[in-house]
Formats: structure tokens, sequence, C-alpha cells
């Protein structure tokens, strides 16, 4: 933090940054591809896969999820510390599930 | 006025203005504006700590009552005051009140909103608006809280257990569950506008590593509220639907996993317990750098320890649940993540005690209150120990053992801080000083009672009392009275400040810009601040509890009006 430098609009409004534009273009495109991911989902539930059935249909649905987050909240376009911020929201929902997994898995070893 | 010969030869370290010619600077953030709507439409962060202050000691009373109750239906073995039901709704309602209206926002919303921003060298929080926002969600919340008491209370443990709290009981569980999902919004609010204003609105020199500990601690308890308070929304959201419509999720003849209710709701209720601590963490480590005239000891240690401990603190939940029926093998896992916390929160103890070796101790109220967080904090933190270690927790959970654990952590430790940092800051807040005798009083009785509530509970868990029954073997009667009579005497001790601290609203005396001659930015400034803080952003040019800075300063370096 040494090299940072003073920005004095920032002790009195934070909101004062530069923000990125996004093109109507660019929204465009995350509505389409969205309307392509909800198609391939209904088309996939067509198709019985076995055990990857849950592993395609959230495979899609997290694809969708980081279009809109990169594109739709303009992620890709923040400094490093919003990307990280993100990132830990990520971290702990993953911390959630392994962590509780962790119960599930091995809840019955030795039981049987 | 050096603080040089303030220190030597004296037993405190009070200095008070002139009397006869000292008055409450004119211009100030209470006088600037006036009337009912002047606050309740506020965006000025101390004018909305002075509110959450208000009511957080409303809502806090309203939780001892229950807490008296309580105490009262044990003096006896029998259930002679009240019926089971009701006793069940006595203590739900206590850790309802107490959770989540007391101790998530007491310090955070309290002294943290107040003090942050000056502490940074801002003119406010990043986001005034959702600042009072936050404030009314609160109130919302607690509104929900009591609607659901008049209309006949809920008595599912503030913990909503399921499935007694999906299928079983036929109390106001919605109206509850929505009162702590609007409060949750509330805690959230704040965290995020800690984060921002620490990430940037810290004025021209104040480094991370030239904050106070003060700040360190919020920001890393900010982290917990702002990841960890949507999973405990999501729980309750999944308990309201199980409820009203049947989902499923938390029922097993649908396929659904009562203990899933468990780790979402633990996921954040662990977590929550060091949001609560972690801002008293900070008000010891103001308190006991001023009245031992040094710098914290390990300064960088105890910054990071608040950040392990936030990180740490979500890898530990599951140590609530042993006794549920989870895997033995992920049970072993929690249990040895557990003993990990205890190792930043030592850092802190030792820490603070390197901090005390050769300072120039003074015993001024908020340092009595700081050795009394210190001493209960550490028996609480120890006995949690024992409870995370796997043998041990499956005698002691779910008796009186972890009550005592509980409250030692939470009442000895972050009420105590709450204490310490009220009386700390009281003069900063309304510029007047309480009587020093009084409060000095105060702070031992509460330090007697409390230890005379809490310690024998600990006997009786050990013994086999379980938590929460109304009726208990004659033979735990001894100790229950003991407990009885302490918590009358602890609550003289907390009754004893709201008079005082009110009566010195009006009649203290003149507590001048820097009575503790402490050296944060916040103690540079007129007392009450003005409502824009500072006149001139200031520059810091110095580390943080620098005495010598203090010492040698120029009167009018940090530029305010005087």
């Amino acid at each position: 933090m040494s090299e940072h430098i003073y920005d004095a609009a920032n002790i009195t409004n934070p909101e004062h940054g530069e923000h990125h534009i996004v093109s109507p273009a660019q929204y465009s495109f995350v509505f389409i591809t969205l309307l392509i991911g909800t198609a391939i989902t209904v088309l996939a539930a067509n198709f019985d896969m076995g055990v990857f059935n849950p592993i395609i249909a959230l495979a899609i649905a997290s694809t969708k999820a980081v279009i809109v987050i990169l594109f739709f909240m303009h992620v890709k376009y923040q400094s490093n510390l919003i990307k990280m911020t993100v990132g830990a929201g990520f971290f702990s929902f993953l911390v959630l599930i392994t962590m509780t997994l962790s119960d599930y898995i091995s809840r019955a070893w030795g039981l049987w | 006025m050096t603080t040089h010969n303030l220190v030597r030869g004296s037993n405190t370290i009070i200095n008070l203005p002139d009397q006869s010619t000292a008055e409450i600077p004119k211009r100030n953030f209470i006088s600037n504006e006036h009337g009912l709507l002047s606050w309740l439409l506020t965006g000025d962060h101390k004018r909305i700590a002075v509110l959450y202050l208000i009511s957080i000691t409303f809502f806090f009373f309203i939780g001892g009552a229950f807490a008296g109750l309580i105490r009262l239906e044990l003096l006896t073995p029998q259930p002679d005051l009240v019926a089971s039901d009701t006793y069940n709704k006595f203590f739900t309602m206590h850790g309802v009140i107490m959770i989540f209206l007391f101790l998530v926002p007491s310090v955070p919303a309290t002294l943290g909103n107040f003090l942050i921003p000056i502490m940074l060298g801002a003119r406010d929080l990043a986001f005034p608006k959702i600042n009072l926002l936050s404030w009314y969600l609160y109130v919302i919340g607690g509104t929900l809280t009591l609607t659901a008491l008049v209309l006949g209370g809920v008595d599912t443990g503030w913990t909503f257990t399921t499935p007694l709290s999906t299928h079983y009981l036929n109390t106001h569980v919605v109206t509850t569950a929505t009162a702590i999902f609007v409060a949750g919004f509330s805690s959230i609010f704040t965290g995020l506008n800690f984060i921002v204003t620490i990430h940037r609105m810290r004025c021209p020199g104040m480094t991370w590593f030239r904050m106070p500990l003060f700040v360190w601690a919020h920001y890393a308890a900010s982290i917990l509220m702002v990841l960890g308070t949507p999973v405990l929304a999501i729980a309750i959201v999944l308990v309201a639907l199980e409820r009203l419509i049947g989902i499923g999720v938390f029922d097993p003849t649908k396929g659904g996993d009562p203990l899933l209710f468990q780790h979402l709701f633990w996921f954040y209720s662990h977590p929550a317990v060091y949001i609560m601590i972690l801002p008293g963490m900070g008000v010891i480590s103001e308190v006991i750098s001023t009245f031992s005239r040094k710098r914290i000891f390990g300064y960088t240690a105890v910054a990071f320890s608040s950040v392990a401990i936030a990180l740490f603190g979500f890898f530990v939940w599951e140590h609530h649940m042993f006794i549920m029926g989870v895997s033995n093998y992920s049970a072993l896992v929690f249990s040895l993540l557990t003993m990990l916390v205890a190792v930043p929160s030592a850092i802190k103890i030792f820490n603070w005690a390197f901090t005390l070796q050769k300072g120039s101790i003074t015993f001024e109220t908020p340092m009595l209150y700081a050795f009394g967080f210190i001493g209960l904090f550490t028996i609480g933190g120890l006995t949690g120990v024992f409870l995370g270690s796997l043998g041990m927790d499956i005698h002691l959970t779910e008796t009186y053992f972890i009550v005592a654990h509980f409250h030692f952590v939470m009442v000895g430790g972050m009420l105590m801080a709450f204490l310490s940092g009220v009386h700390f800051w009281w003069p900063k807040m309304t510029g007047r000083m309480y009587p020093e005798s009084l409060s000095k009083l105060a702070a031992v009785v509460t330090f007697i009672g409390f230890n005379l509530t809490f310690l024998p509970q600990f006997i009786l868990g050990y013994l086999g009392m379980p938590r929460r029954y109304h009726a208990y073997p004659p033979e735990f009667q001894v100790l229950n009275v003991l407990s009885t009579a302490g918590a009358t005497i602890l609550g003289v001790g907390y009754l004893m400040p709201v008079l005082y601290l009110a009566w010195s609203l009006k009649y203290g005396a003149i507590a001048g810009a820097n009575p503790w001659q402490a050296t944060g930015l916040e103690w540079q400034i007129q007392s009450p601040p003005l409502t824009e803080n500072f006149i001139e952003i200031p520059i810091m040019d110095h580390e943080a509890y620098d005495y010598d800075w203090l010492e040698h300063k120029t009167q009018p370096e940090v530029t305010t009006v005087g």
C-alpha cells in the first residue's frame, strides 16, 4: 500500500471513483448467452446421464453465474481489491460446502 | 499540559480543564441541529451511534429482565414461578434479544460507528444513508421481536432448532425469524460500511499499520458480518418455508436432513461470537494502552490475530454439533481446528499482559472494566477448549457448564469491554465526565456480581445439571441460590452506569478534549466533536499509541476548532 496515491475525493465520497462503461451490445450478449444456457439446461434434462445429471446441471448454472458476475456486474473491469472481495464470498461458500460435506461423506464410515 | 508530570507520582491520568472557565464547545454534533427529525433523518455517524446506543440499551434491559425471571424461577428446585412452556419462552426471548439485538450490534454500531471515521481521520462513514438504513432495520427487527413477544412469545430457543421449530411448535416462530432476518441485514450494512470506510477513507499518512487496533478489530468483525450473516438469513428463510409450505429441506421424510439446519445455522452463529467479541477486544487494546502509557506490545501480532480469529472462525462450527450424530471423523477435524482459535486469542491476552509490564498503570474506571475483561475472558476462553475436546464435550455440553462458558465470554468478556469502552469514550461523546468513584464502584460490583452468578454454574454443569429446564434435583439448590443472588448484584452493577451516566449529561464535569491523555486522533479534536469531525482532514505523521508524539506535539497539530 506504500505506493498508494492519495486521492482527496476518497475521504469525502468514495463513490467518486472511475466507472467502466459497458455497451448495450455487451448486455445483449450476456442476455443471449443466458438464454442459450437456459435452453441447454432444458435440453440436458431430457437425457439421463446417471451420476452426471447434477454435475452437468451445476456446470451450466455455474457458467451462467460467472458470466453474470464478470460482465453484467462489471467485476471483470474492477480493481483487484473488488475482485478479491468477490473471491472472499466464494471462498467462504466453498468452506461452507466442503466442511459440511466432510460430515456427510464420512458419517457412515465404519458403521456397516 | 504535558503527560510527563501526570504520569509520574500520580495515581490518575485524568486531566480536566479548569471547571470555573471550561465550557462545552458551542458548535458540536449535538447542538448542530435541533428537533426529533434532525435525529431520525441524520446522516451523521455520531448521531446514528447515539441512536443505536439508546436502542441497544433498551433491548439490553428487556433481555436482562428475562434473565432475572429465569434466575428467579431457578431459585427453588420446584417449578413454582411459571409453567414449563412459559419458562421456555423466557430463555428463548432472553437469548434472541441479547444476541441479535444487543451483543451483535453492541460495540460496532455504537462505539464503532462513532469512532471509526474519526480514528481514520475521515468526516463520516463511506455510506451515511446506508448507515441510517441499518439503524432503521435494527429498529424494525427489534419491533418485530417485541411483537412476537406480546403476541405470546416463541419457545424454540435462540437456535431455532429443527424439527422443533419447523414441525412441533405452535408459537410465533415465523415472526421472530423475520425479526432476525431483518436485524441481520442491519448488521451486514454496518459491516459493509466499515470495510469500505477502512479501505477507502483513511486520511493521508494513515497506513494500515498506523490504524488503532480498535479499527483492525472492527475490520475483522466486519468481514465476518458480511460473509457470515447471509448464511443465517438463508437458514432462517428455509425454516420459515419449511414451516409454512413444508419444502422438506430439513425433513428426513422428504429427503432432507435436520442436521443441515445445524450446519447452516452454526456456520453463521459460531463466527457470530467473534463478531461479538472482536470489537470488544479492540476496545481493550485502546484502554490498556492508554492506562499503561505504552504502545501495545506486538502491535502487528495483535492486528493480525484479529484477522486470524475471523478466518479460523469459519472452520470450527461443527463443535456445536458433536453430540448430534455428526461423523466422528469430521468431528475430529473440527475439534482440532477449534483448538487453533485459542492461539490468536492467547496472542492478544499475552500481548496485553506484556503491554502492562513496566507500564505506568493507573486504575480509572475503563481500566477496571478492562481488567475484568482479561480475567473473565481468559476463563471463558479456556473453558471453550474443554468444550472443543471431543470427550469432554460429551459430558459437558447441554449442561450449565456451557451456559457458564458462554456467559463468561459474552458477559464477562464482551459486556465488560462494552462498558469499558462506554466509560472510556463517554467524555468524548458527551463532553462530560461521570462521577469517578461511583463508576469504579459499579465496575467492582459488576465483577463481583458476575462471578457470583456464573462461577457456580460451571460446577452445576460439571455435576450434570442440564440447561433449559425450570426444575432440578434439590441437591443443586445451594449453587442455584448463589447464582440468583449474584444475578441481583449484577443487575445493580448494570443499573448504576445508566443512572450516573444520565446524571452526567447535565451535571458532569466538563471533560475537555483529552481527559485521559490518550493518543488517538479522536482525542485530538474537541468533545463532543463537530459534525464534520475535523475542520481539515488531518495528516497522520506518527505511529498509533505514540506517547512521545503526544507529549511533544504542539497544541493545534490536528487541526480543529479550540
